[in-house]
């Protein structure tokens, strides 16, 4: 299988702007940052989680922590997977336990991802509320969930991928839109 | 009648290696000439054409385990020798560890009913105690009587050097052989391999080349003591040759065979491969090397198989639970061949191997010459094979050497004057 | 839906986050490189995490069996393993053999043939023969996991020691190792020298002479040969690292050793421990006989890691049951090629 580039959605400067936006939006739909907490789903969800914080802080003078969490092992599809994941470790360092958490992560599709990051979640302890912060929703849901705080929402078709690139992870900063080949 | 013509004729007994023309009449040799000399004969005369080929005295396999009685799920005597027939040879000398133990007259006289079905000589060995248990003489006399060759409790060695002593003096008088499985059964006790850097590495509990070594060295002085002629079993350690070579020099009736796998397979080679154990175990790399100097330099005097069929569900288990030995009547000619076509051999001394030096321990002869009986091997020395256990005679399959290929092999094999194998 | 080929460029997995190494059985240490056993304890690190929520069961591996074969008698080993499997939400299927129908004279093979046809997913197996596991390996699809072989290897327990020493060093590279014990009759000894070796580890092998025979010496992976000493006092001194072994006071074929000669001699003490470096880490395989190879002292004292050798057992065996069991099976080089 191959893919191929077909047009870039966001530059490294909208990108930028979604997030400050985005940090906007959280700190004033939270009713207080006291309990906030930001979760990035690895891998590209920690460097937005955490830039997202970086944002908060510059916004309101507040240091919300930021934990990562990998979902190997939450995932249902492992047994359809042929090529097997390395697994991450998650770093939480904070007590779960009645905190007012952010999920954030880089596209939401079909929801498989936010279901097994919130089981491990609830492994770890009782949250107050957890809401999803999500780059990009393409739509094709395949479970009852919603994200919160939305970056873009972009119309796709199946045989489309959104890649987002981030320089942390990817040595580049855009969103691209793909599409596979047969 | 048949005449074997144009092939070349290595008899060690005459020293002759030269082209010659055989005649058989009947189980006889008739006849033996330069090609194309010997004369028109009354009566049908077979030809066989044996031209590049090599013919040789009938080989001998003095030592292989044909299961019958008792064990006739993984070999009977006809099987066996079938097998034997198609390894080249004219004759094989089973041991005694049977069910019951081949340890009386009435054993030997239904051994060799059932050998009327065999398609080589059979010339049983007898059990040196009752039950190949080490405590009483067995009726060797009687069993020599009903046409045992040698005494054995092989399996074992002979239980203490108070009984061998007994065995050995009876032996002398009755002019036979002594054969030992020579062993220190406290160092072999649960081993399955030789010990070394390879059974500590596999974790299988192996048993030092003492063992062996310290049974000869027992064995030695009592043949010493008593003048009985006394033949290593399956010699496997360098440390047992050199007390076989000292022996000789000495001047004592001490003789020793050595199996093909012991001079081709080593201990690193075993892995948890249960076709690569047997009793004794596979020997180290300097073994290898100073058994093949020993089968040049006439220190061996027999290269036999101990050829040991076992029905592959008892060798498909745990590497420790399997039982010891591996079949090789098929295999033992082509690989003594790859030791000629290695150079580490002679061509006439691989055959003494075969035919006088087994001959000369068991009080046989082994000679072509007219009015011999008509036992022949012919071989090739090139001819290109490959064994498959597969299309194998026996009614066993464990061997190691499955796929392999060898340059040259028995190419028919006549017995008292029968082609009983042809390639 | 997901279609094996393409599902890993779709979930956004980068060939870098693939598992690089083929493991299709975990048989022994032997054939294993430095850095497919760096890789191994690298992957068991999240499930030590695990181990530390509050709700330690996961539903990863649930619908999976885990066929478990122990041949030979073993609560703790039988346990971490037992719970490894439950709690990535496996089942485990126990073999009881030690009553089985082994002592009726069923052969291993038509035994685990048996338990293969309840269609497991993978079998841990452990048997007093070496070689068994790689026999059993030989005739069937499933992974097999070897729990111990005989006198052979004990990968495992090889794995969660050096997941030990790593996280209390810091790295496995070139330190003084020490075993004292019976070795030649120890498959975590040899599981040890052979991991602990590919790090470079300098191995020291101490015990009654006729447990610690020369040819030990070739096991080691390194430059260096393994060193054997007699004397308790020449081996522990400078060692980083001391594996204590247990006497396994019946032996088969063997003349018994007097224990008392064994505890003069041999017996990690603290004066003794005091000639290792300072801080020297004790490791024990378990189960320990206090007063016998081991002061209880030693055995409860800073030094000691066993509880930590325990809670790691498990990391290892979750590790490597979510490695072996976890996916579909197909082929890695295979996906690898489709992105």
């Amino acid at each position: 299988m191959r893919v191929v580039e077909k047009t870039q959605l966001m530059s490294a400067t909208e990108i930028d702007r979604t997030l400050q936006r985005v940090a906007h939006e959280i700190v004033e739909r939270s009713g207080g940052t006291a309990h906030l907490a930001l979760i990035g789903v690895r891998r590209r969800g920690v460097p937005l989680a955490q830039r997202i914080a970086l944002a908060m802080r510059a916004i309101d003078g507040v240091d919300v922590p930021v934990g990562t969490l990998d979902i190997t092992l939450y995932r249902d599809d492992l047994s359809m997977v042929a090529a097997q994941p390395v697994l991450q470790s998650s770093e939480i360092p904070f007590s779960v336990d009645g905190k007012d958490l952010i999920l954030v992560d880089d596209v939401l599709y079909t929801g498989r991802t936010i279901r097994a990051a919130m089981n491990g979640l609830f492994d770890l302890g009782r949250p107050r509320r957890v809401r999803l912060c999500v780059l990009i929703d393409r739509g094709h849901r395949e479970l009852p969930i919603e994200a919160a705080f939305i970056g873009r929402t972009v119309q796709t078709s199946d045989m489309e991928i959104i890649e987002v690139r981030l320089q942390e992870v990817d040595q580049e900063e855009r969103v691209m839109l793909v599409e596979r080949v047969p | 009648m048949l005449l074997i013509k144009g092939g070349r004729l290595v008899d060690p007994a005459s020293g002759t290696d030269a082209p010659r023309d055989i005649l058989i009449d009947g189980e006889r040799i008739a006849a033996v000439e330069t090609p194309g000399k010997i004369g028109k004969r009354n009566g049908d005369v077979q030809e066989f054409e044996a031209a590049g080929l090599i013919v040789a005295p009938g080989f001998i396999d003095m030592h292989c385990h044909l299961r019958e009685p008792g064990g006739e799920n993984s070999e009977t005597i006809e099987t066996g020798t079938r097998a034997a027939a198609r390894g080249g040879f004219t004759a094989v000398c089973p041991m005694p560890n049977t069910r019951p133990v081949h340890d009386n007259a009435s054993v030997t006289r239904s051994i060799f009913e059932r050998a009327q079905n065999a398609q080589t000589r059979v010339w049983p060995i007898g059990a040196a105690s009752i039950g190949s248990k080490g405590e009483a003489l067995a009726e060797i006399a009687a069993m020599q009587k009903a046409g045992v060759v040698a005494v054995s409790d092989d399996g074992h060695p002979i239980a203490t050097a108070k009984l061998l002593r007994q065995v050995m003096d009876y032996c002398r008088s009755l002019g036979m052989p002594v054969i030992d499985h020579c062993e220190d059964t406290s160092l072999a006790a649960g081993a399955a391999m030789r010990e070394g850097p390879s059974s500590i590495r596999t974790g299988i509990r192996g048993m030092p080349a003492a063992a062996e070594t310290i049974g000869v060295g027992r064995d030695i002085q009592i043949a010493e003591l008593t003048g009985c002629h006394f033949h290593v079993a399956h010699l496997s350690a360098r440390g047992s040759l050199e007390m076989v070579r000292a022996a000789k020099k000495k001047g004592l009736a001490v003789s020793c065979e050595v199996t093909p796998h012991h001079f081709t397979i080593i201990d690193e080679e075993v892995g948890y491969d249960t076709h690569r154990k047997m009793n004794p175990p596979l020997g180290s790399r300097e073994d290898r090397a100073a058994l093949i100097e020993g089968l040049a330099d006439g220190t061996v005097d027999a290269i036999a198989t101990d050829h040991a069929p076992h029905e592959p569900a008892t060798k498909e288990v745990e590497f420790d639970r399997a039982p010891f030995g591996i079949t090789g009547f098929e295999t033992a000619l082509g690989l003594a061949l790859e030791l000629v076509h290695a150079k580490k051999i002679g061509l006439a001394r691989m055959v003494e191997l075969f035919t006088t030096g087994p001959a000369r321990v068991l009080g046989k002869q082994r000679k072509i010459a007219a009015g011999e009986p008509a036992d022949l091997t012919v071989f090739s020395t090139e001819h290109p094979w490959t064994f498959r256990a597969a299309e194998s005679a026996s009614k066993s399959r464990n061997t190691p050497f499955d796929g392999r290929e060898f340059r040259g092999g028995p190419m028919a094999t006549i017995v008292a004057g029968r082609v009983v194998y042809r390639r | 839906m997901i279609h094996p080929e393409t599902s890993a460029a779709e979930l956004r997995i980068a060939p870098e986050e693939i598992v690089p190494f083929r493991f299709n059985d975990l048989l022994a240490i032997e054939p294993l490189h430095a850095d497919e056993i760096t890789f191994l304890l690298d992957q068991a690190k999240p499930f030590q995490e695990i181990q530390r929520h509050p709700l330690k069961k996961l539903a990863t591996l649930r619908g999976k069996t885990v066929g478990i074969a122990f041949f030979e008698a073993s609560t703790r080993t039988r346990i971490s393993f037992t719970t490894a499997a439950s709690r990535l939400g496996a089942d485990a299927m126990q073999l009881q053999a030690e009553a089985s129908s082994l002592q009726k004279g069923e052969s291993l093979l038509d035994t685990v043939r048996t338990l293969d046809a309840m269609k497991p997913d993978c079998i841990v197996m452990r048997h007093s023969s070496s070689g068994a596991a790689d026999f059993v390996a030989r005739h069937l699809e499933i992974p097999v996991l070897n729990a111990g072989d005989g006198t052979h290897e004990h990968p495992t327990q090889a794995l969660l020691d050096a997941l030990t020493i790593r996280d209390r060093l810091g790295h496995l590279d070139g330190w003084n190792v020490t075993i004292i014990g019976d070795i030649l009759h120890s498959r975590v000894a040899r599981s040890n020298i052979h991991l602990l070796s590919r790090f470079g580890c300098r191995i020291t092998l101490c015990g009654p002479p006729m447990w610690v025979p020369q040819e030990l010496e070739h096991l080691s992976a390194c430059g260096e040969p393994v060193r054997r000493v007699t004397r308790v006092e020449e081996a522990l001194d400078g060692a980083d690292i001391v594996i204590v072994l247990r006497v396994q006071q019946e032996r088969l074929h063997e003349p018994k050793l007097p224990l008392d000669e064994y505890v003069m001699r041999y017996q990690l003490t603290p004066e003794r421990l005091t000639l290792a470096r300072p801080g020297a880490l004790v490791l024990h395989p378990g189960p320990m006989i206090r007063g016998l190879e081991i002061d209880p002292a030693v055995a409860d004292g800073p030094q000691s890691c066993v509880l930590e050798q325990v809670t790691n057992g498990l990391a290892v065996r979750m590790a490597l049951l979510f490695l072996l069991i976890g996916h579909a099976g197909e082929d890695v080089s295979a996906a690898k090629e489709s992105i």
